[in-house]
């Protein structure tokens, strides 16, 4: 039940986030501090998601087979690795090293 | 057209890994379908079923979810004097205002390309990766055990595939930095999803005392 809640709570306010740029009186946002803040969030929020799947099993800090998968995805990135490429290799690795007994 | 058709598929592909990632992650198929049908923002569908999968609340998923999707108002913004769009046809712009449609829309050089080029982009990729999330759901149930197909591993390589093309600037490497420091800081101290708002909080900080430069808003 809580998963609905969740899935249908995040999707309500992506749909209103979106509308609010065609409703709101541009001023609202256009402060140059405002701009700067929204444009900072996703870095803040995928380095820190980067983090937390990759380094910590529930309030652990752990090195695993993952932190290999994202070393190899970051490989990938800087090779200019398409998306999907990026996202498989990772999972081979890991899945790989687990095969082999490790992490 | 071209430009927003295939960035139309590109993106599809990512449906795939987003599928089979939130299926793995507890989602059902129906949720995960949701999920791209209604939010439609692959950082916030990545984030939510990220911190949910993590063992996070549902307000922490949520928090993560929908701060990740603020920038989706700002390109509103720029769109909505562009598209012109009245009645269902702006919320029919508004579900389709993302990274992609925005960033065809704006290289586009006359107001009545762009406007082509948004709905092309928009819908090709509402279409595209709403098939794509099926898919890989579906895919993602069949596999099973997530860990030992490397699946954990797989969300972390999408998290950073996300992040990697937002790096071409100092103010946002710096900011990542500091969101990753946060992060790792407070996890063994603070409630599970926690760390994501902390995170958001201290790189908002970041940005508002950093010295003011026209900075786009990077679509």
């Amino acid at each position: 039940m809580s998963t609905w809640t969740a899935v249908l709570a995040a999707a309500a306010i992506a749909f209103a986030t979106k509308l609010a740029g065609y409703v709101v009186p541009p001023a609202w946002l256009e402060e140059p501090r405002t701009r700067r803040v929204t444009g900072a969030l996703p870095a803040a929020l995928l380095a820190s998601l980067v983090v937390l799947q990759t380094f910590s099993t529930g309030r652990d800090l752990v090195l695993d087979a993952r932190a290999a998968g994202l070393a190899v995805a970051v490989l990938a990135l800087v090779l200019r690795a398409p998306f999907l490429v990026v996202v498989v290799l990772a999972a081979l690795t890991a899945a790989g090293l687990r095969a082999l007994g490790w992490g | 057209m071209r430009q927003g058709l295939s960035v139309a598929v590109a993106t599809g592909l990512y449906g795939v890994s987003f599928g089979a990632l939130s299926v793995t992650s507890g989602l059902s198929v129906v949720q995960t379908c949701l999920l791209s049908l209604l939010l439609f923002s692959g950082g916030s569908q990545f984030a939510l079923i990220g911190v949910l999968g993590g063992g996070g609340t549902v307000g922490a998923a949520v928090a993560a979810s929908s701060l990740l999707g603020v920038r989706n108002a700002l390109y509103g913004l720029q769109l909505g004097p562009v598209l012109r769009a009245r009645g269902w046809r702006r919320f029919a712009a508004a579900q389709l205002t993302i990274d992609e449609s925005t960033a065809v829309a704006v290289s586009q050089p006359t107001p009545p390309s762009r406007r082509l080029a948004f709905w092309v982009t928009g819908l090709g990729v509402y279409v595209g990766w709403n098939l794509t999330t099926l898919l890989g759901a579906l895919v993602g149930g069949a596999l099973g055990d997530p860990q030992r197909f490397g699946l954990d591993a797989a969300a972390s390589a999408a998290f950073v595939g996300l992040l990697w093309p937002r790096l071409r600037a100092r103010e946002p490497v710096a900011v990542a930095v500091v969101g990753a420091l946060v992060t790792t800081l407070l996890v063994p101290l603070i409630p599970q999803g926690l760390p994501v708002v902390a995170a958001a909080l201290a790189g908002s900080l970041v940005a508002w005392f950093s010295p003011a430069r026209s900075g786009g808003s990077g679509a």
